[in-house]
């Protein structure tokens, strides 16, 4: 069981920081680091994606967006008027819509989160396998278009729909009780609780993916990646495993997006601009692409940083330097950059 | 019935006709070489057998199924596997590694069993690992079992790519020119190799350009000429057919 | 006034459609010369706005419109002795990813530089009312401007590819890079010049638009996405093509606006692209198996 080690550090690292910030009384971390969490899990699995697979995707704020956006439309949707009629009627009676007050005290009748999650899921599986399907058909240039072109879709739709909030997003979404005093919420009351929530779907993803890339798929998503015709003439059927790939990994920024987004009670449309793919990608590269570890430190470091407003009005321009630094230096991410091989290679040229 | 039957074949890219009407046929259990100069169309007709290209026209049946128009990975599952002219290993990836991916088709652990690392998964894991190692002591190889693939020589790069096709316990063996590149002594080794896999039960269609090995192997020789088949014979009638003398005369002398 | 409203729809598109062609011909310039598509292609269309109209308040109109282009150059063969030069043989991902980020830093830059606001050059000629009236069409001067400086761009482009010794050098480093290396053309300069002729282009073009269209640090990414849609639509590689796919384009979108909401205006250009991909990523005027052979 070596290939869980490193799980168990995780988990001692996840405690420890707990501990940490309650023993310094810095318990407001909690709240970034929760954030943080969700956003590693859309992150990981861009990792499966690029590092593995192969395939870049310069859209997959926009799964992310379609999680958090379908679930916080549907929760804050209210349905009242409609309780006579038979189809929001046997909805209730099934439970995927339920009544519950809102902030100010009125009845509301709205999906049931937990309804409303698994739709956002259906939803982004539908979305990610149609387009799945022709982009990933399409290599270098033209599937980073293609997938750039897909983010500024859903960015335009979701500014441009009334129903979305256009600029201003949707707010007042509710929490989200997955089991009787287990909610997803901001509340602070619930703050502890919810950052050993977030970190442990992070580590529950992280022991799924663990074993998905030493298994016979991952072995064959390194076989594409190597050489892709190659891994079709051993039977390998390339473009399956590519879109299950996609489709994963997209699933995985979904759920991220409607736990954050139950989270922090709202979803505005920058989580589905084109920046915050950019933001992911960049995240991945310094990871060192093939690392799921690699990404899962530099993503907690840097999204924290980034949420803690460390880098300022500069946020944007230090993942696009990250992304450049990166690549030009040290394209195996920054864990494996090799600095003996630089200064000979900076030394050499001085001669 | 034959085990591989080739019917009316054509490709043509853009003016080019690669593979003109070709028809041939490999009976089970023989070593059967394509030859024809370079350019001739071997490597085509590869492709469209392998279902890397898919033919303008004609029909391919491989055991009782009509094969073309599939793709490469349903070839490869129906019993078809391949190597390649420029060798094409999986980089960042052991010699062994290389190999295993070669049993793909012969397992079946998919993306939940994958993520769940059911215990039967492991199981499978320890037979691909097994049957991987036995492919490459076949060949000589089981002590490169731990190195980078594409840091190994040439020679050996080519036995892990062949090595990786046996691992798939194929029914017919397609080999594109497995011996460009060796020597005397390692196209000799070859020779050997081949038929001893064609001894284990394995079809063979070999494409090669090195007449020694296909006069001393192969049971039948098809002829290739700028894409049209111009001789299906055994080796001895095609070395004084008049008309393949004519097309290598023609040609730099092999 | 029917016919009337068509047409005003219809010189929108083609002013749009110009602008979008300059890109997408940038986009080509850069591709043939290096292999590489480059994603801050846009950014130079807005640094040659923004920077004509800081220069005009303290030069007249033409020479902080030339000094914008020649900056803008400078800037364009900056980047690539920077970022891209001393890469050898680097795979194409890599590139992206690079390219993504010289065009965020370059955008950041222009933020921090400008703000928010939007700006614009004056009119050339005339104002915002002024206009000329062909058979009952009205024209803006701007409008003339900009089609006329678009012309010129593609036509001299044309030339000096076709027959200056420096443009033939580049073609020649277009069609095989090694061969050219061989006949004692510098082709590493050859690409700084393609990055500073796409970026020259874009800029010349962003500051003639910029009366019309106004111009803010953030309009790069929506340019790029659709000259590069006009690229891939005229076929990669084909500067002619790219004009008339521009125009397509550009009047697609201006229409539009009939049977939609604005907001989803942008939409176009990407399903356009996306339709193109999956469909004919040749272009609509490209040969399909000469396109299969090109390696990505
Ligand atoms: N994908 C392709 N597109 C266009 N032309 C091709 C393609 N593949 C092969 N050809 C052309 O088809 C002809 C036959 O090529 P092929 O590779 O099959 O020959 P070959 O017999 O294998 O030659 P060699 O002995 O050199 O390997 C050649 O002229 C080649 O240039
Ligand atoms: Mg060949």
């Amino acid at each position: 069981m070596k290939r869980y080690n490193h799980i168990l550090i995780l988990i001692a690292a996840v405690a420890g920081v707990q501990v940490l910030t309650a023993v310094l009384g810095k318990q407001f971390y909690l709240t970034q680091l929760t954030m943080t969490a969700y956003y590693c899990i859309a992150i990981v699995g861009l990792t499966l994606l690029m590092g593995f697979a192969g395939q870049i995707s310069l859209g997959h704020a926009g799964f992310f967006a379609i999680g958090g956006y379908t679930s916080a439309v549907l929760t804050t949707l209210d349905l009242s008027q409609f309780k006579d009629s038979s189809i929001v009627s046997l909805l209730a009676k099934l439970f995927i819509v339920t009544s519950r007050q809102d902030l100010y005290g009125g009845q509301v009748l709205s999906f049931n989160p937990w309804a409303a999650f698994i739709i956002a899921i259906g939803l982004t599986l539908v979305i990610a396998y149609i387009i799945g399907i022709p982009v990933l058909k399409l290599k270098g240039h033209y599937l980073a278009m293609a997938t750039l072109g897909f983010g500024t879709i859903i960015y335009s739709i979701v500014l441009g729909t009334q129903r979305f909030g256009a600029a201003d997003g949707i707010s007042s979404v509710p929490a989200f009780t997955l089991l009787p005093g287990l909610a997803v919420s901001g509340n602070t009351e619930f703050r502890v609780r919810n950052y050993y929530l977030a970190w442990t779907l992070v580590i529950g993803v992280m022991v799924l993916l663990i074993n998905l890339i030493n298994s016979r798929v991952g072995r064959a998503l390194r076989a594409i990646h190597g050489a892709e015709d190659a891994a079709g003439a051993m039977g390998v059927d390339t473009a399956r495993f590519k879109l299950n790939t996609f489709i994963l990994s997209a699933a995985l920024a979904s759920m991220a997006g409607v736990f954050l987004t139950h989270y922090n009670g709202g979803i505005g449309p920058s989580e589905a601009s084109i920046m915050k793919s950019v933001r992911y990608v960049a995240i991945v590269s310094v990871g060192g692409m093939g690392s799921l570890w690699g990404t899962l430190i530099m993503s907690t470091t840097l999204t924290f940083l980034s949420l803690r407003g460390y880098f300022g009005t500069f946020d944007d321009a230090v993942f696009g330097a990250i992304l450049i630094v990166i690549m030009l230096f040290s394209p195996q991410g920054i864990l494996q950059f090799d600095v003996k091989a630089l200064l000979k290679k900076l030394l050499r040229k001085k001669e | 019935m034959a085990l591989l039957e080739v019917n009316n074949l054509s490709k043509r890219f853009g003016g080019l006709q690669a593979v003109k009407d070709v028809s041939f046929s490999v009976e089970r259990g023989m070593i059967k070489a394509v030859i024809g100069p370079n350019g001739a169309g071997k490597t085509t007709l590869f492709n469209l057998l392998s279902g890397f290209a898919e033919p303008d026209t004609g029909e391919v049946r491989f055991r009782d199924a009509w094969i073309h128009g599939r793709g490469p990975h349903q070839i490869a599952a129906s019993g078809i596997s391949r190597t390649f002219q420029h060798i094409r290993l999986f980089s960042h990836m052991t010699a062994l590694e290389n190999v295993t991916v070669g049993r793909h088709v012969r397992s079946r652990a998919g993306f939940v069993a994958g993520m769940l690392s059911l215990p039967w998964t492991h199981r499978e894991e320890r037979e691909i690992r097994e049957k991987s190692l036995n492919a490459m002591e076949f060949l000589g190889i089981a002590h490169l079992a731990h190195d980078e693939a594409t840091s190994l020589s040439y020679g050996q790069q080519r036995a892990v790519e062949l090595s990786r096709a046996l691992a798939a316990e194929p029914e017919m063996l397609l080999l594109d020119e497995p011996a460009a590149g060796l020597n005397m002594r390692e196209t000799a080794d070859l020779a050997n190799l081949i038929v001893r896999i064609r001894d284990r039960g394995i079809t063979v269609l070999i494409v090669e350009h090195d007449m020694s090995l296909v006069m001393k192997i192969s049971d039948e020789v098809v002829v290739l000429s700028y894409g049209e088949k111009i001789a299906d014979e055994k080796p001895l009638a095609v070395q004084k057919d008049p008309q393949v003398i004519s097309v290598y005369l023609g040609e730099d002398e092999c | 006034m029917f016919l009337e409203l068509f047409f005003q729809y219809l010189v929108a598109g083609l002013t749009y459609g110009t602008i979008y062609a300059i890109v997408g011909i940038g986009f080509n310039i850069v591709y043939n010369t290096t292999g590489i598509i480059n994603f801050a292609q846009g950014e130079f269309v807005m640094l040659g706005g923004m920077i004509a109209v800081s220069l005009h308040s303290l030069l007249p109109l033409p020479i902080a419109i030339a000094a914008a282009v020649v900056l803008t150059m400078a800037i364009g063969a900056l980047i690539e002795m920077t970022f891209i030069r001393w890469l050898v043989k680097p795979a194409v991902l890599r590139m992206i990813i690079i390219t993504i980020g010289i065009s965020i830093l370059v955008r950041e830059a222009a933020l921090h530089l400008w703000g928010e606001s939007v700006r614009s050059l004056p009119y050339f000629t005339g104002n915002e009312i002024s206009a000329f009236s062909f058979g009952g069409v009205r024209v803006s001067p701007q409008v003339l401007w900009t089609l006329g400086i678009c012309s010129v761009i593609v036509i001299s482009l044309n030339l000096f590819f076709k027959y200056t010794m420096l443009g033939r050098e580049m073609r020649a480093c277009a069609s095989n890079r090694d061969a050219a290396a061989l006949c004692g053309i510098p082709t590493r300069n050859m690409v700084t010049l393609s990055f500073a002729l796409a970026a020259g282009i874009g800029a010349l073009a962003g500051a003639v638009v910029s009366p019309i269209t106004q111009t803010s640090y953030s309009i790069g990414t929506g340019l790029a996405i659709k000259g590069f849609t006009v690229a891939i639509l005229g076929g990669l590689g084909n500067s002619m093509a790219a004009v008339a796919a521009g125009f397509i384009l550009g009047i697609l979108e201006s229409f539009s606006i009939w049977v939609m909401p604005t907001a989803y205006k942008d939409a176009i250009a990407i399903t356009i692209l996306l339709a193109m991909l999956f469909v004919r990523p040749s272009g609509l005027f490209g040969n399909k198996e000469a396109f299969r052979l090109k390696d990505f």
